[in-house]
């Protein structure tokens, strides 16, 4: 009964998936209607086995911000730079255990891609924190 | 009515499964028996209202199976039985429950199962209470239903599975609106009324010795405060003193277990008046008892820690060490006897490393706090 955060990366400091993947706007309309729809049915595999909880997709842009003093408006660094790590967006997950929550990644690592093979993309897989328990003495 | 209804589906749906109704079909049964009582009960509540959804359910499960096509004659003629007398209700209570807590089903599943159909809770109140959508847990007790049904029971099953699950849900605590740890409790007082188990009782007193302290756990922040730092006037005397009298009883019976020396040592930190006059001698040799019963690591855990006020810290680390030291809150342990024998740099490190291991973010705050109160005091670390 633990939440984990799967997180799909647009790109990343280490290779995206097992294999060098080419971008999606070079794939053909089929190719990404099957990729699109396989993510939503493994969302409903987990809303019937009881454990999906959200899933969101990110646009590809987006800036960081930071403060910049009083009164002064907020400072805004981007877009994106080329090199850095961005996500594509995120499933949550309420599963029994790490194992389980490795298997749900590994499910979703499987999306196919060009000539519908898996892409076998990595999934960062991050755990909740979650409410103490009651009794710890 | 509300009230009253959600007092009494539970005892529906363990006369109707005790009969030998499948218990997905039985529960099924019993929440249309709910839909008719809230429609016309409004008007007037029958003489009898548990007769009264005993023998619609009843209908209701008839009804299912014809509209199956299945030959049920014999059930047929069970449901035809005139309603039960007050003597039925005996076992009902840990047959219902040693269902919904079986092994087959993990303890997500029997947490959620066992406060639906035997806390009256909500799906959607426990989805809420859980942080996943309704259809999610819906999906999940329906599931747990299915898993069930399949099994064999000709016997109430095994309390030692139901107390791990109700111990489960006690340590949920209170997540917004519904306080899980009063839902144990409130079923754990019905399971101990039901039985003549000393570990049912221990387990109620455990439940009720922690939940007595529930008000000093928290700073008016919303910080994390420690036993040894909790404001003692806050603690509910009321209720440490019914848990002592329920340990006092099981204790008596001379069948000792596990939630039962779990409830005597937290008997004994709640009998301190302060926190230097908590009778750690005592909690070591329950600690001692404990672990006789039960090779749990957290318990050698807190044992150490315990020995560590006893003997003193040196003590304390050499049974620390003897401790698996992945084990959750083993640095937290090791960082406080660290600072007890005065080796304040060490202990600093050692929070540091225990905040970055916590899991919840309560705890990791607290954690932090104390590398920072050290840090702020302590002499400066040695130049790299």
């Amino acid at each position: 009964m633990t939440k984990y955060l799967l997180l799909k990366h647009y790109r990343g400091d280490h290779d995206i998936a097992a294999e060098p993947l080419t971008p999606m706007d070079q794939w053909t309309p089929e190719e990404i209607g099957a990729h699109i729809q396989f993510m939503h049915d493994v969302a409903d595999e987990f809303r019937a086995l009881g454990e999906f909880v959200s899933a969101e997709g990110l646009s590809p842009e987006g800036t960081f911000v930071r403060y910049d003093g009083d009164g002064r408006p907020p400072v805004t660094d981007g877009p994106f730079a080329e090199t850095k790590d961005l996500i594509a967006g995120w499933m949550i997950v309420d599963v029994d255990s790490e194992e389980r929550a490795h298997e749900a990644a590994a499910r979703l690592s499987a999306a196919p891609g060009p000539g519908g093979r898996p892409i076998k993309e990595w999934i960062e897989v991050r755990q909740f924190m979650a409410a103490p328990s009651t009794i710890t003495d | 009515m509300d009230d009253l209804l959600r007092a009494l589906m539970p005892q529906v749906l363990a006369v109707l499964v005790r009969r030998g109704t499948d218990f997905a079909a039985a529960e099924d049964a019993v929440q249309d028996a709910l839909i008719e009582a809230m429609r016309r009960w409004p008007e007037q509540i029958p003489d009898d209202p548990k007769a009264w959804l005993i023998t619609v359910a009843g209908r209701k499960v008839i009804d299912a199976q014809r509209a199956e096509g299945a030959r049920r004659r014999r059930e047929q003629r069970m449901h035809g039985e005139p309603p039960p007398g007050p003597t039925e209700q005996q076992d009902d209570t840990l047959l219902l429950l040693s269902r919904c807590c079986h092994p087959a089903l993990t303890p997500a599943s029997a947490i959620a199962l066992t406060l639906r159909a035997v806390g009256g809770l909500t799906t959607a109140q426990i989805a809420t209470a859980f942080l996943v959508p309704e259809a999610t847990m819906a999906q999940r007790i329906s599931r747990a239903k299915r898993t069930i049904s399949g099994e064999q029971f000709n016997r109430p099953g095994d309390v030692r599975a139901v107390l791990r699950v109700l111990y489960l849900i006690f340590n949920e605590g209170f997540t917004g609106e519904i306080d899980l740890a009063m839902e144990a409790i409130r079923l754990t007082r019905q399971l101990a009324a039901a039985t003549r188990d000393p570990e049912v009782d221990g387990l109620l007193a455990l439940m009720l010795l922690h939940h007595a302290r529930r008000a000093a756990r928290r700073s008016a922040a919303g910080e994390l405060v420690p036993l040894a730092a909790q404001d003692r006037a806050l603690w509910d005397t009321g209720m440490i003193a019914e848990g002592v009298r329920i340990l006092q009883a099981a204790l008596a019976a001379d069948r000792i277990g596990e939630y039962q020396a779990q409830a005597a040592i937290a008997a004994l930190h709640d009998d301190a008046p302060t926190v230097d006059e908590t009778d750690w001698v005592q909690i070591v040799s329950w600690y001692d008892t404990l672990l006789t019963l039960t090779d749990s690591p957290v318990a050698a855990l807190n044992r150490a820690v315990a020995v560590g006020e006893c003997d003193g810290p040196v003590a304390g680390l050499a049974a620390l060490g003897r401790v698996d030291s992945a084990l959750p809150r083993w640095h937290a342990a090791a960082a406080y006897l660290h600072e007890r024998s005065g080796d304040l740099h060490e202990a600093a490190r050692l929070y540091a490393v225990a905040a970055a291991k916590a899991s919840s973010e309560l705890e990791r705050d607290h954690l932090t706090r104390q590398a920072a109160r050290l840090n702020s005091g302590a002499a400066a670390p040695p130049a790299q």
